[in-house]
């Protein structure tokens, strides 16, 4: 389970996110929306700790994320992170960008970590592009490979940033496949997104983010199609 | 017009001598490129760093390197330093000046090459639990050998071009040797073009080696 | 040891002799090697492979000899043949045509960094060809390379001080026999660097700032 306890967060004088509670437990999947800028993309960085909080708690499992002593390049082994923009490792293969973690942080032999990866990568629908190269494959290829990339490393949870934004919209499709693929296979998933028809077909929760703070959560159907708060009706009448 | 008669015999009499000029160039060059890259390296490490000094000392280092012509530099090492007692031989001169400049070009190489990697390539390799030695080890570095791969090349053929200023300080290597058997034997034009054509071959089989090098171990393709 | 004695006035002419030598001669390949360079970029940028290749090949000759030898083999060349030239036109020629063969390069991918969608356009607008030349291909395509062309140029000058090895009294070798008269090596070597680096370091430094903005 993912428990975070007013987490403020600042860049210098801005403060981007400004009191954060919000609880995610096994097997569920929430979607966090928002306008840009409202802090999102912010808070995943700061569950996997690519970020520093000012104050508060993120607890993953029981491990504070945050305190001084925790290691956390050994929590990370354990939240998957799929970004805007892939960053698909070039200079390696399609296996080899996905066996890489395995083998060097987990310790799995070449062999082993390539069955691994390719698992996962089969899983994705990449089966066929072992030995490509991401760069010459499409967005919405490497995003996959993104995904199985993370995959490999058999993490208990999985954050998604904004990972359609980037795609021409005839890719979307199959990366949304592969969302719903893991959320079938009840892997627990925090997912960024603009993509509101998904959040509500795949989400157990829906957190709606205002100016860094949680302005409406609640399930997909009181949030979406509910929604109780003015600025929840504003930004969904914008973007629907 | 026409009445200068080649006689080549006397240069392929004095060829093994012409080797071992050549073998001279060949390893001022090579312990150039090695010394310069250290430099490079700490340089290109100073001029990133947050310290105000190591800054400012390597970026003297590194724009008086890229400034100033070569044959200046091995003057200063040959003429200048004997106003302070100290003596370099010809290739102590020369091997000084190349180590110098090949330092400030590189250090530049370096620099720019390691920043143009996406900081992205590091969150993503972070999140994925490396650490940050095992970041820059099997994503970031690599990466950056790719592309600094090429300058490198580049520098180490300007290297072996360079090295014949020697023959203005009367160093051994191919110049040199080739300027000291014709002032022997008179057959100047006979000697330098020999040498050209030396140089050329050396130049080609360089370039020839280095790309063979690459193509086996840069099989991928770069973003 | 005295470190800073002033020059007379015939030494100080003489200097200034070797620096207006080094400027001349600069410029001289400079203007030369670029109007080559230029027509040779455009050359081997549109014409057939075959072609290509044997300028290429040329070209690549040039670059792949040190310009030192190239400056005696051609005095000794043209004083066997028995027509000896002054050393500032043997010189002239070889650190043109040297310069030439960089510059090239350098417009041959200037030509090629001009987007064909823009040719199109300016052929669809009724243009003809020299005139996509003309109005297009060559502001767009220079303007893409400047940065190189100040690259190669301020080589061009650090190479000038070469030509003194076939007679011609350019800067580094008028301060070489100063020295050797007045037995002040230190200053007027760090007087000569200071030269160099000024002109260089300045323009330099323009050539990256210019390189910067165009990344933008």
């Amino acid at each position: 389970m993912i428990e975070i306890k007013g987490v403020h967060k600042s860049f210098g004088d801005l403060q981007v996110l400004k009191g954060i509670d919000l609880e995610v437990n096994s097997g569920e999947v929430v979607s966090i929306i928002g306008a840009s800028g409202s802090g999102k993309s912010t808070l995943l960085y700061c569950i996997n700790a690519i970020e520093t909080i000012n104050s508060g708690k993120i607890i993953v499992d029981g491990v504070d994320v945050h305190n001084k002593k925790t290691d956390k390049n050994k929590l990370r082994q354990n939240l998957g992170m799929v970004f805007q923009q892939w960053n698909s490792f070039p200079h390696l293969t399609v296996l080899e960008n996905a066996a890489l973690a395995p083998r060097i942080v987990k310790g799995f032999t070449k062999k082993e970590a390539e069955e691994i990866a390719s698992k996962e990568l089969n899983h994705v629908g990449l089966g066929d592009k072992l030995g490509e190269y991401p760069t010459r494959m499409s967005g919405g290829q490497q995003q996959r490979l993104a995904i199985a990339r993370a995959l490999a490393m058999e993490p208990a949870y999985m954050l998604f940033d904004e990972v359609t934004s980037a795609l021409d919209p005839e890719l979307v499709g199959e990366v949304l496949d592969t969302l719903r693929l893991l959320r079938d296979d009840g892997m627990t998933m925090i997912c960024v997104t603009h993509e509101i028809s998904f959040a509500k077909e795949v989400s157990d929760k829906v957190a709606f983010f205002h100016e860094g703070q949680i302005e409406e959560m609640g399930s997909p159907d009181q949030v979406l199609d509910n929604p109780q708060r003015e600025r929840t009706q504003q930004f969904l009448s914008k973007v629907l | 017009m026409d009445n200068y008669v080649f006689h080549w015999n006397v240069v392929f009499d004095a060829f093994p001598q012409l080797l071992s000029g050549a073998f001279t160039t060949i390893h001022v060059s090579v312990l150039s490129m090695l010394v310069g890259i250290v430099i490079a390296v700490l340089l290109a490490l100073g001029k990133m760093s947050n310290s105000k000094i190591l800054y400012h000392i390597s970026n003297v280092w590194i724009e008086i390197a890229r400034n100033l012509p070569a044959l200046f530099l091995i003057y200063m090492a040959y003429f200048g330093l004997g106003a302070y007692g100290i003596h370099l031989s010809p290739y102590l001169s020369v091997f000084s000046a190349l180590v110098f400049i090949n330092a400030g070009y590189l250090a530049e190489t370096f620099r720019g090459g390691f920043q143009s990697i996406p900081s992205t390539q590091y969150s993503a390799a972070k999140s994925l639990g490396m650490n940050s030695f095992k970041v820059y080890r099997y994503v970031i570095l690599p990466q950056m050998f790719r592309r600094i791969y090429h300058p490198m090349t580049n520098q180490f053929v300007w290297s072996i071009l360079m090295s014949s200023l020697g023959i203005l300080v009367g160093m051994n290597e191919l110049s040199g040797e080739t300027q000291r058997l014709q002032s022997t034997s008179f057959r100047t034009l006979e000697f330098f073009i020999i040498a050209a054509i030396m140089y050329f071959v050396i130049t080609k089989l360089v370039l020839l080696v280095s790309g063979l090098i690459s193509k086996k171990v840069f099989k991928g393709e770069l973003s | 040891m005295n470190l800073f004695t002033p020059l007379s006035w015939s030494d100080t002419g003489f200097i200034l002799t070797g620096i207006w030598n080094t400027v001349f001669i600069s410029v001289v390949a400079i203007v030369i090697g670029s109007i080559l360079g230029l027509l040779i970029g455009f050359v081997r940028a549109e014409s057939s492979k075959s072609l290509n290749i044997i300028l290429g090949g040329f070209l690549d000759i040039l670059r792949s000899v040190p310009l030192i030898i190239q400056l005696i083999l051609f005095s000794t060349f043209i004083g066997a043949m028995g027509y000896p030239l002054d050393p500032f036109v043997a010189g002239s020629i070889i650190l043109s045509l040297y310069t030439m063969a960089f510059m090239g390069e350098v417009f041959r991918s200037g030509f090629n960094s001009v987007p064909i969608a823009m040719i199109k356009a300016s052929r669809s607008l009724g243009m003809t060809y020299w005139q996509t030349v003309r109005y297009v291909r060559i502001p767009i395509g220079m303007r893409a390379v400047f940065p190189s062309w100040l690259g190669v140029a301020l080589s061009v000058i650090k190479d000038s001080a070469l030509v003194s090895v076939i007679g011609y009294m350019e800067l580094l070798r008028t301060a070489e026999q100063l020295i050797s008269r007045t037995q002040q090596p230190l200053m007027i070597l760090l007087g000569v660097g200071l030269f160099y680096f000024v002109i260089s370091y300045p323009l330099s430094r323009y050539g990256k700032h210019v390189e910067r903005k165009m990344e933008i």
